[in-house]
């Protein structure tokens, strides 16, 4: 690591010394690619984000690209059914590493005002790992650039090496998850144990 | 356009098999129906289309409805022998009123703009004679409709030509908009359970570990 | 239960064959959808394609059944209204008249004079901002990407803010009431909204230049994807592709409902019934949506906007059942309830036009290109929350 002192001093020359981690962070949060994902009424405000108002296209994320071969980030907007999750899984594998997700609104995080539904994911982080969720039911067009600039900050912040480094850089951790089949009532599994983590609550 | 009383009078003459009905309707709108025999279903609602008075070329919209089992409570004075005194005692007396599913479909004028005249079709029960004749030889609106039904609620139509499940999956057991349908117990974790809710979700908490007892 | 044994397939992909059995290719069974750029959501198309001819196409529906009608039979009257937003969520204002006016018949209330104009306000902005919505995507669907979507959602956004302003909430409004609306308009909002309205009429003549007689919207649209008279009235068609059909049957000039017969408009019918057509009728229709929004800007009297004898907190209506419609800018969007005297609907059923719509899908698709059939399904104009509800 190059000391802070040093580095500011030599910037007043004229010099900008950075490491590699930090330039290679900066070019991938600054060029994320969402996928062209939309499920439900979230996704038009994701339009919305992406069009002449909102201009998503500020932040370095307005390449939106219909194939999950060519996508960084998976935003999950809108509700997701039980009928669909398991494509959402396998396009979610399909991306290549890195990848990221985005829950987009009340639905993709736990399944919103649907919850009840006997056809409704309770939460999309069931099956696979969520970075950054957004409430809001359908959440603003600004509080979706917030959570790409939530997750440009997440991204900067990555160690290349070392235990904590992210997972397409661990050749040891899986990245893809197992797509849940159709079963007679429900999902068949569930749930994914090695994803899904709730939070504990004592009652 | 006629009156439903009309329409029955009508229908009663050209179709003598059929068994139609006219059911009430309280509300404030007060839209009555048709009530007519699986049977004779499909000839009535053929002639309801053709009739040049009637005219009905636009079926807007089918729908299911489940009526299960219903207990029906009445009252029935008894005279009983009570210490050797004849009294009149009130019983209780328990029906049982079969349970069924009913197709609704709501049908207009195009061409004439009157409507709607609604008609009804009831199976025998819920179980294993839920049959009843397909409307999508006479209206294509009803195609995906009726496969609608038939999904959610398992009203098996004859004469479709295409009669699969369309929301739900394939390999999907059960008809989930019936009212007695159990939906999968996903509860596992709720951040603000209440009610039923949290009824479904305590079956899932860990048991709570025993209090320590201090010797 | 009675479910089918072995579920059938959608169908089964046969050899071509030639008219002595000798096998002339395969067919190729493709399946578009459900997470595909142009299929507006999660709809799914499989289709069997000779070539690039579509010889086959099933659409498959229910990847966003999100249960709506099941959770609606389990929760107040009331509390169905919100839902009812996130039915066409394109549409929220549409959808919540059609609610609140279903529920009305059913309970015999009278909406207040001042709520009929602000309501009728409402619906033909949204119907303004569905049309130009569809057309910017209809266009992307046919190869424009991005350009003629960002006009739209530019023209969208000025009426977003006007319904944000009155109700709070861009795309879930949840303004109406039985009864009335939730809150009034003020005269700053009349304002606001008279001078989105009378710009609209030039956002129009320019979207017109650039495609009502573009060379490429003229060659992909006419004469494809012809839906004849009498197979989309037998079809249950409704709106604007039944009108592009040559059907004049406009629940507006039907039902009257509300206070449409006080305005002068008219209704535009197509003559060929193909995409162009369609294209053209919603064009046609903002036009008129612009002078009923001129003529109730013009005349909306002052009062209350709430029938006093309405009840929103422990509504029970008379056991009974009723039918109520609308012509939303997708078709007839119907609400069929039936109460049974409890707080929550016996049985709740909406009657979603654009998943009618999609049922003569295959037979403007067959003999077309692939290409086309997209362009097919854009101008049907869906949207799943409503299709698959």
């Amino acid at each position: 690591m190059i000391d802070e002192g040093l580095k500011s001093e030599l910037q007043k020359q004229g010099v900008y010394v950075t490491t590699l981690e930090d330039l290679y962070n900066w070019g991938r949060a600054n060029s994320v690619w969402p996928l062209t994902f939309g499920l439900a009424c979230c996704a038009i405000e994701m339009m919305a984000a992406s069009m002449a108002r909102f201009d998503l296209a500020r932040f370095g994320a307005e390449v939106f690209r219909p194939s999950p071969r060519q996508a960084d980030l998976m935003i999950v907007a809108g509700t997701v059914t039980k009928k669909m999750a398991p494509l959402v899984v396998r396009i979610y594998n399909q991306m290549p590493e890195p990848k990221y997700v985005i829950a987009m609104g009340a639905c993709a995080i736990s399944g919103g005002p649907f919850k009840q539904g006997y056809n409704v994911l309770k939460g999309v982080d069931r099956y696979l790992p969520v970075d950054v969720a957004i409430p809001g039911c359908p959440p603003r067009p600004e509080a979706l650039i917030h959570a790409i600039m939530t997750l440009q900050e997440k991204i900067l912040a990555q160690k290349l090496t070392g235990p904590d480094r992210p997972r397409h850089l661990n050749a040891d951790v899986a990245s893809e998850f197992p797509v849940p089949a159709y079963g007679p009532h429900d999902l068949e599994p569930p749930k994914n144990d090695a994803v899904w983590h709730p939070t504990v609550i004592k009652r | 356009m006629e009156t439903l009383e009309q329409i029955k009078a009508r229908l009663e003459a050209a179709l003598p098999s059929a068994k139609i009905e006219v059911l009430a309707n309280e509300c404030a709108a007060g839209e009555r129906s048709l009530l007519v025999d699986a049977a004779s279903g499909f000839t009535v609602a053929k002639f309801l289309r053709d009739d040049a008075q009637l005219k009905l070329d636009y079926c807007s919209n089918v729908t299911g409805v489940d009526w299960p089992d219903k207990e029906l409570t009445e009252k029935i004075k008894v005279k009983q022998v009570v210490d050797g005194v004849e009294k009149e005692v009130e019983e209780v007396k328990k029906n049982i009123r079969p349970g069924y599913l009913e197709v609704v479909y709501h049908l207009y004028s195009m061409g004439l703009k009157h409507g709607p005249v609604v008609l009804r079709l009831r199976t025998e029960n819920r179980a294993d004679k839920t049959h009843l004749p397909s409307l999508t030889p006479l209206w294509r609106g009803a195609e995906f409709q009726e496969r609608e039904v038939y999904d959610l609620y398992g009203v098996i139509f004859y004469g479709h030509p295409d009669l699969r499940r369309i929301l739900m999956w394939d390999e999907f057991v059960g008809f989930p908009m019936r009212r007695d349908y159990i939906a999968p117990d996903d509860f596992e974790y709720e951040p603000t359970p209440h009610d039923e809710v949290l009824v479904e979700a305590k079956k899932h908490y860990p048991a709570e570990p025993k209090a320590e007892v201090k010797p | 239960m009675n479910a089918l044994a072995t579920p059938p397939k959608n169908f089964e992909v046969k050899p071509k064959l030639a008219a002595n059995g000798e096998e002339l290719g395969e067919l190729l069974e493709v399946s578009m959808g459900p997470h595909h750029p142009s299929t507006h959501g999660v709809f799914r198309m499989d289709v069997v394609l000779d070539g690039e001819k579509v010889v086959k196409l099933k659409p498959v529906f229910g990847y966003l059944h999100r249960n709506h009608e099941k959770i609606g039979e389990n929760i107040s009257y009331l509390a169905n209204m919100p839902y009812t937003d996130r039915l066409d969520y394109f549409c929220s204002m549409t959808n919540n008249w059609a609610y609140a006016l279903t529920i009305e018949k059913l309970a015999g209330l009278v909406v207040p004079e001042r709520a009929e104009y602000i309501r009728a306000i409402m619906a033909e902005l949204t119907r303004l901002q569905n049309h130009t919505c569809l057309i910017g995507f209809f266009v992307q669907d046919m190869g424009a990407l991005g350009t003629p979507m960002m006009y739209a959602f530019r023209e969208r956004e000025k009426i977003l803010d006007l319904f944000e302003e009155v109700s709070g909430a861009r795309m879930m409004c949840n303004y109406m009431r039985f009864g009335g609306v939730r809150v009034d308009v003020n005269d700053e909002w009349i304002a606001k909204t008279k001078k989105v309205v009378a710009d609209y009429s030039k956002f129009l003549d320019e979207f017109g230049t650039f495609l009502t007689e573009n060379e490429i919207v003229l060659a992909r649209t006419q004469f494809v994807g012809v839906l004849p008279k009498d197979l989309a009235i037998n079809a249950s068609i409704t709106g604007p592709m039944l009108r592009a059909a040559g059907v004049n049957y406009d629940l507006r000039k039907v039902d009257k409902y509300g206070i449409y017969s006080r305005f002068n408009f008219q209704v535009p019918v197509g003559e060929h019934g193909d995409i162009y057509d369609r294209y053209m009728i919603r064009v046609l229709e903002m036009r008129e949506s612009i002078k009923i929004l001129e003529q109730a800007l013009r005349d909306i009297p002052v009062g209350p906007v709430m029938d006093p004898k309405a009840k929103l907190r422990g509504f029970r209506p008379k056991a009974g059942e009723v039918y109520g419609r609308v012509e939303a800018p997708k078709g007839e969007l119907g609400f069929y309830v039936i109460s049974d005297g409890s707080p929550n609907p016996y049985r709740y059923r909406v009657r979603p036009p654009s998943f009618i719509n999609l049922t003569i899908l295959e037979d403007m698709c067959l003999g077309h290109n692939i290409s086309d059939a997209v362009v097919i399904l854009g101008s049907v104009d869906i949207v799943l929350g409503e299709v698959d509800r």
